[in-house]
């Protein structure tokens, strides 16, 4: 049986580190709540963006020879990595890195052995996990999640962009955490260059005949609207990826949380016991003692 | 006319309005009540909104507007 010494030792190293973990769970949850505002407020916009291009594209179909949609052989590909920059937030970070992982080595395995399949991570775990499997990213971005604003979410799409255009890459898949609900995740893995049409299918047949007046026209229209769908995108990707951090963190720490107060108990209940034995033996001294006495 | 400007952090304006100057990317142009169906282009530049005589001014770094049955949409940036 371990001291009594020991035994609150351990009962206070414990305590300690669940304070720690219940403050995490709070703050989590608080940048949860923002992170799930950012998205709110960002939704109408993607929205309408997505209404006006079905507008304009409504009637000139096949005619979007685009420099971004362009599909090349897929030779030269770039994987982005969107993950966390701290840990303590269960799998997010690893389902990530697993998942690029497994395209390097199953979908894109010859592309890999040629070393044309190129890394790049926007967090800093991300990165972490990707170096003890050996692989270097080509680029890091840490600070992006310091701030997360559109404006600050711009010039990595546009860095992208160019990079693209210039035939650097063939193709640019994130990957990245979708948020679903606080407690869940999804891992999505979509390609972000070339666009990809997305034919949902919402033709709600209700025709727009309202015949427009494009200024200047059409085409300069979605010459300039396809770039900020672009970025759109991948904004949303990490605005994603942040509020399920956060979820993450949130239900980690709360397990955590829930551990040490089992922890807790136990030690608890030891701690009584060797109390109590403790106790028992000196009443057994003093009774031996007084009884040496009497004889 | 109804007006809203939206930008990807959130809406910047929600309301009512009697005239909206715009940046368009060929020049500047106005928008009165009633216009007709509109797709533009917007480039850098500001924004004034005159509403019961009192003008309201946004920055902006580029978007797109769109008229339809008095109600105007701005996506800016």
């Amino acid at each position: 049986m371990p001291s009594l010494k020991e035994v609150r030792i351990r009962i206070n190293s414990v305590n300690s580190t669940r304070q720690i973990t219940s403050a995490m769970k709070m703050v989590a949850a608080s940048k949860l709540r923002r992170a799930q505002n950012a998205i709110l407020n960002m939704r109408p916009y993607a929205q309408k963006l997505q209404h006006i291009m079905q507008d304009l594209s409504s009637d000139m179909e096949g005619s979007d020879e685009g420099l971004y949609s362009a599909i090349r052989d897929e030779e030269k590909i770039l994987i982005v990595t969107i993950t966390s920059n701290r840990g303590l937030c269960g799998a997010f970070n690893a389902n990530v890195v697993k998942s690029a992982i497994s395209l390097a080595e199953g979908r894109y395995a010859e592309q890999y052995k040629k070393g044309n399949l190129s890394i790049m991570c926007l967090g800093k775990k991300g990165a972490d996990g990707l170096k003890s499997y050996g692989i270097t990213p080509v680029e890091v971005n840490n600070e992006i999640f310091d701030d997360l604003t559109f404006d600050n979410a711009v010039p990595i799409a546009e860095h992208l962009m160019a990079e693209f255009a210039e035939k650097k890459y063939d193709k640019i898949i994130l990957i990245y955490n979708q948020f679903k609900n606080a407690a869940v995740q999804l891992l999505q893995e979509e390609q972000f260059l070339p666009v990809v049409e997305s034919d949902d299918g919402d033709t709600n047949g209700e025709e727009n005949n309202s015949n427009y007046i494009f200024e200047p026209n059409k085409e300069e229209i979605l010459e300039a609207l396809v770039p900020k769908a672009i970025k759109v995108q991948l904004y949303k990707a990490l605005l994603d990826s942040f509020a399920s951090e956060h979820g993450a963190r949130m239900t980690a720490m709360h397990k955590a949380t829930e551990n040490a107060d089992e922890l807790i108990k136990d030690l608890k209940l030891t701690y009584n016991k060797a109390r109590q034995a403790s106790i028992t033996n000196e009443i057994l001294e003093i009774v031996g003692g007084a009884e040496a006495l009497n004889n | 006319m109804n007006l809203e400007i939206i930008t990807p952090d959130t809406t910047i304006y929600q309301g009512e309005a009697e005239l909206v100057q715009l940046p368009g990317i060929d020049g500047s142009f106005e928008i009165l009540n009633n216009h007709a169906p509109l797709i533009s282009a917007l480039k850098e530049g500001k924004i004034k909104i005159k509403k019961e005589g009192k003008d309201q001014f946004f920055d902006i770094k580029g978007g797109v507007i769109e008229v339809l049955k008095n109600k105007v949409l701005i996506l800016a940036e």
